[in-house]
């Protein structure tokens, strides 16, 4: 069962940035954000995403199992770290690894940065920065139990279709009733795998 | 006790015990109160405060370093905002130590001249004795005072004062004229109370929520979590605007008018309420007036016609008809869409004549509201700072009324003068030098006032213009004095939220040197005028209980309301004749409202057609906005980093049927003028509308472009509609930066952004945001 994650629910966005602030406020990593913010369909519609580090778990994140350094850890309740600085060698394979596209390199300092979920604030019980502020709980921190309180019916995936590999992640995703049996598609479209649908 | 005071603040120091134990399971982690957590334990804290911008009036923490100084923002658990904020309200702090700061008065004794550093008795000295000139060869009506409505409401009661017992002009208005006096007019015609009629938790409970002419995701993105809250409980969401935004993109009904035909719509759904037998007929015999007359005004809007007059399916009108007025609790909020208009006081009266006569009035989850832009909009002109008002509302015009504030000041009821202009209305008197001589409090005419031209020429034309601002807007760089003023998070005081909910400010820092208080100058300029006995306030807090006093017995009654009950609670809305009474969030909960007759005043709104009329040459509506990075004239967020790289420039919204490319360069024509934006090609916006947002100053500016026509009643220009066309164009006029302060750079950060040379694929927020 989820413990208390992050629930990402891109029909409340409004793309306000107000996440990507935040991040930036955020101690750990003060000045930069680690969120990216994406417009699906730029002249179509005002749609918008936000898009924060997915911490995957099945397999355990790809960035970390690709680190020639082993500078990415993962804690023991599944928070997938950015790099550590004494380690990073900021060679990128992190980020062509990553599925979701999240981790960043700051080229100058060689160094990987990444969202750790507040690790910070998380620790002490808080949400992290991003979720606090959102103003429309389009990022929700909480359990899924608390989300589906607030917001009575909702469903949530945390699982991701790229090709034919499905990937579970810690952070979960909302999604629409009749999709939830089904891994949410990634960055790719969905096809069919020698025959077979994957979805 | 101050606001410095340690105990005043919300500081824990880290306690190892507080931390749960076994935290390596983080999910698990909980039990601390979020609002009670702090950073580090090097002596920072956490000062309770609100933001300074609109009029949602988020509570935040302003964090604090042990040098006393302003350093970041921490989430608050306060009512209205529940931690949330949007990213003004997390910058916002970044100009309370920003490097454009000005730190000592500025001054020239003509416009040729470069602006010097001076002393304060010299800036203060220079413009005692250039009122005295004018007065003395003019008249006292020569010299006019505009104040604004991100001032406490202590310092906005101090300008009506001012203007009144120490310039003794008639003539003072506020940047509020630009923002919600169509609603304020409406809601006193209708219900002898000028506020929202709900707190925002009541749009939580009701079953219907229809948005007029706001732009909520954009403008006041904190209020989102009342709508999906309230869509969370299954309540439907009718948006009213001529762009598919943000949370038009999610509601039940988008109705996407044509920009200046509001009132033609909300009378055709009442005539749809009223044909399909969905009135409250007695709730309407029970508590109002004028019903009959309005009956038969909209039965001269059946759907088909006012389909026609706005452009949208008659089919939508009758579907909005029937799930407002089949509702069992339904609200109305509506913003400068609807208000920002020739019409503006008729717009908000038909929607309120839609809530009346549905009966969806003074219940839970019933009711009507206005989203204020400015933070202290609402507040702003309740305490005499508006041409017409004196403190707690009472009317200029009011013998009883007028006798009354004279006894509270100690002044002849002969001295007080009468009702001046609006603040439109005075630029056009400055042109014809009726009016010489202006201060100007806090606000930034020249990005924020329509028809630029008409505005630098007023100004040009005065002959002493005084401004107090703690950056150098591009009306202050026209002045000849610049007076450098505190920050919100350098004083202390009351503003009112869109709900009416007085909250406090609290002082998070010193003022740097060199720098004075709102008050403090006021106060200096009456002392020297020779009016000092009338203004011997060393602070907010004694200001505030004058106010206090000189609003007692009126509708916008604050006597109950004291610093001491602010710091115990969110915020008191009033009326709070006591200090036993819990302050009204909502009102006519016994069907009485503040009319002698404690009806509701029903009134006819005639639909006419907008100022500026569509011809062959000029066949488009312009109309106008913001966008969530910005606020107002830009002045304070054009400095921020973070939001200028958000949204480095303006743009215009085009349909793509007008066959432009994203980012190509567009001339946007009007009357009054051309000026060239990048385009923003959108399937979101009506084929026969373009939209610029306005925080930015020529040659990109949307006011230079836009109409100085007046709502006759409300005197709000008509920012919201104007007949434009576009064409193609060579090249994007740069933005330009800000004016620097002498012996000061720019902004580093900000001027990066603003020197990048090519508009990005999609201006504003609607592209894929870049990665870096």
């Amino acid at each position: 069962m989820m413990g208390r994650t992050i629930f990402i629910d891109p029909g409340r966005c409004i793309g306000c940035q107000a996440c990507v602030s935040a991040c930036r406020e955020c101690d750990s990593h003060r000045g930069k954000s680690m969120i990216h913010l994406d417009y699906t369909e730029p002249g179509m519609s005002v749609a918008s995403l936000p898009s924060v580090c997915m911490h995957c778990e099945d397999p355990v994140a790809p960035c970390a199992e690709v680190c020639p350094a082993d500078a990415i850890l993962v804690t023991a309740d599944g928070v997938v770290q950015q790099a550590d600085t004494t380690r990073c060698i900021g060679c990128s394979n992190c980020v062509n690894a990553c599925p979701f596209g999240i981790p960043k390199i700051d080229l100058q300092a060689k160094l990987q940065m990444k969202c750790n979920l507040c690790y910070d604030r998380t620790a002490y019980g808080l949400a992290p920065m991003c979720a606090t502020v959102c103003p429309t709980g389009a990022l929700f921190y909480g359990t899924l139990e608390e989300l589906q309180a607030e917001r009575p019916g909702v469903q949530v995936a945390d699982s991701f279709v790229f090709g034919d590999v499905v990937v579970q992640t810690g952070v979960a995703m909302v999604v629409p009733a009749d999709k939830v049996q089904w891994p949410v598609p990634g960055g790719l479209p969905v096809v069919e795998i020698n025959g077979k649908d994957v979805r | 006790m101050t606001a410095t005071d340690p105990s005043k603040r919300a500081s824990l120091p880290i306690d190892p015990s507080i931390a749960p134990p076994g935290t390596r399971n983080f999910r698990d982690a909980g039990g601390i109160p979020a609002d009670q957590w702090h950073a580090d334990q090097n002596g920072e804290t956490l000062v309770p405060t609100h933001c300074c911008f609109c009029g949602v009036q988020c509570g935040m923490y302003l964090r604090v370093d042990k040098g006393g100084k302003v350093f970041g923002v921490e989430p608050r658990n306060h009512d209205i905002n529940r931690m949330r904020l949007c990213p003004k309200g997390i910058n916002a702090y970044q100009q309370v130590n920003h490097p454009d700061r000005l730190t000592a008065p500025l001054m020239r004794r003509s416009r040729d001249e470069e602006f010097k550093e001076c002393s304060w008795d010299e800036a203060l000295d220079f413009t005692v004795s250039e009122i005295r000139r004018i007065q003395e060869a003019h008249g006292n009506d020569a010299f006019g005072l505009l104040g604004g409505a991100s001032l406490f409401s202590e310092k906005t009661y101090l300008v009506g004062k001012f203007a009144r017992v120490a310039l003794k002009t008639k003539h003072v208005d506020y940047n509020g004229r630009l923002c919600m006096v169509s609603a304020a007019g409406a809601n006193k015609l209708a219900f002898g109370i000028d506020r929202a009629g709900n707190p925002f938790s009541d749009i939580l409970l009701t079953d219907c929520l229809l948005i007029a002419g706001s732009n909520v995701g954009e403008c006041f993105p904190v209020m989102t979590q009342y709508l999906w809250g309230a869509r969370d409980r299954g309540a439907s969401l009718i948006v009213i605007d001529p762009r598919e935004t943000a949370i038009a993109r999610t509601a039940d009904i988008h109705v996407a008018l044509k920009p200046g035909t509001d009132s033609a719509f909300f009378n055709a759904v009442l005539n749809v309420v009223i044909a399909e037998g969905l009135t409250d007929e007695a709730y309407i015999a029970a508590h109002t007036t004028g019903w009959e007359e309005v009956k038969k005004t909209v039965a001269e809007y059946p759907p088909s016609r006012s389909a026609e007059i706005c452009g949208v399916p008659a089919s939508q009108i009758v579907q909005v008809a029937r799930v407002f007025a089949g509702a069992d609790r339904a609200m109305a909020w509506h913003a400068r869409g609807i208000e920002h208009h020739s019409q503006g006081v008729e717009n908000c009266l038909s929607v309120i004549n839609l809530c009346v006569a549905t009966g969806h009035i003074g219940k839970p989850g019933a009711g009507y509201g206005t989203i204020t832009g400015q933070g202290n909009g609402q507040g702003g002109r309740e305490h005499g700072q508006k041409s017409d008002l004196l403190p707690g509302g009472r009317s200029i015009g009011n013998p009883e009324h007028r006798k009354q504030i004279c006894r509270i000041w100690g002044i002849e009821e002969s001295e007080l003068p009468g009702a001046g202009t609006s603040m439109m209305e005075m630029v056009w008197q400055m042109q014809r030098k009726e009016i010489r001589g202006l201060i100007g409090i806090c606000n930034n005419p020249f990005v924020s006032l329509p028809n630029y031209a008409v505005v630098k020429d007023g100004y040009d034309t005065a002959e002493f213009h005084a401004q107090f601002d703690f950056f150098l807007s591009e009306t202050a760089a026209n002045a000849h004095v610049v007076f450098p003023v505190t920050t919100w998070a350098e004083d202390e005081g009351v503003m009112a939220n869109a709900e009416a909910r007085v909250v406090k400010h609290n002082k998070a820092q010193e003022p740097p040197a060199g720098v004075r208080t709102d008050t403090w100058v006021i106060c200096e300029l009456a002392r020297r005028l020779g009016a000092g006995k009338h203004f011997d306030f060393p602070g907010s807090r004694e200001v505030f209980e004058e106010l206090r006093v000189a609003s007692a017995g009126t509708v916008n009654d604050y006597y109950g309301i004291t610093y001491d009950r602010l710091d115990e609670t969110g915020g008191i809305v009033w009326p709070c004749p006591s200090t036993e009474h819990p302050g009204t969030p909502r009102l006519f909960e016994d069907g009485r409202t503040y009319h002698p007759d404690g009806k509701i005043h029903m009134q006819v709104v005639e639909w006419h057609p907008p100022m500026d009329a569509y011809t062959e040459e000029f066949p488009l509506s312009l109309t106008t906005g913001r966008t969530v990075a910005h606020f107002l004239s830009g002045n304070q967020t054009r400095r921020l980093g973070a939001l200028v790289e958000q949204t480095p420039r303006p743009w215009v919204e085009v349909h793509p049927s007008h066959g432009f490319r994203n980012g190509e360069p567009v001339r946007v024509v009007t009357r009054r003028g051309s000026e060239v934006f990048p385009a923003l090609v959108t399937e979101a916006i009506r084929p026969d509308t373009v939209f610029i947002p306005y925080h930015w100053p020529v040659p990109t500016s949307a006011n230079a472009l836009t109409i100085d026509a007046l709502d006759p009643r409300s005197k709000i220009p008509e920012y919201k509609v104007c007949a434009a066309r576009i064409e193609a164009a060579e090249r994007v006029d740069e933005v330009p930066a800000p004016p620097t302060p002498p012996g000061r750079e720019a902004y580093p950060e900000a001027q990066v952004s603003r020197t990048d040379p090519l508009p990005p694929t999609a201006p504003q927020g609607r592209g894929t945001a870049e990665r870096s």
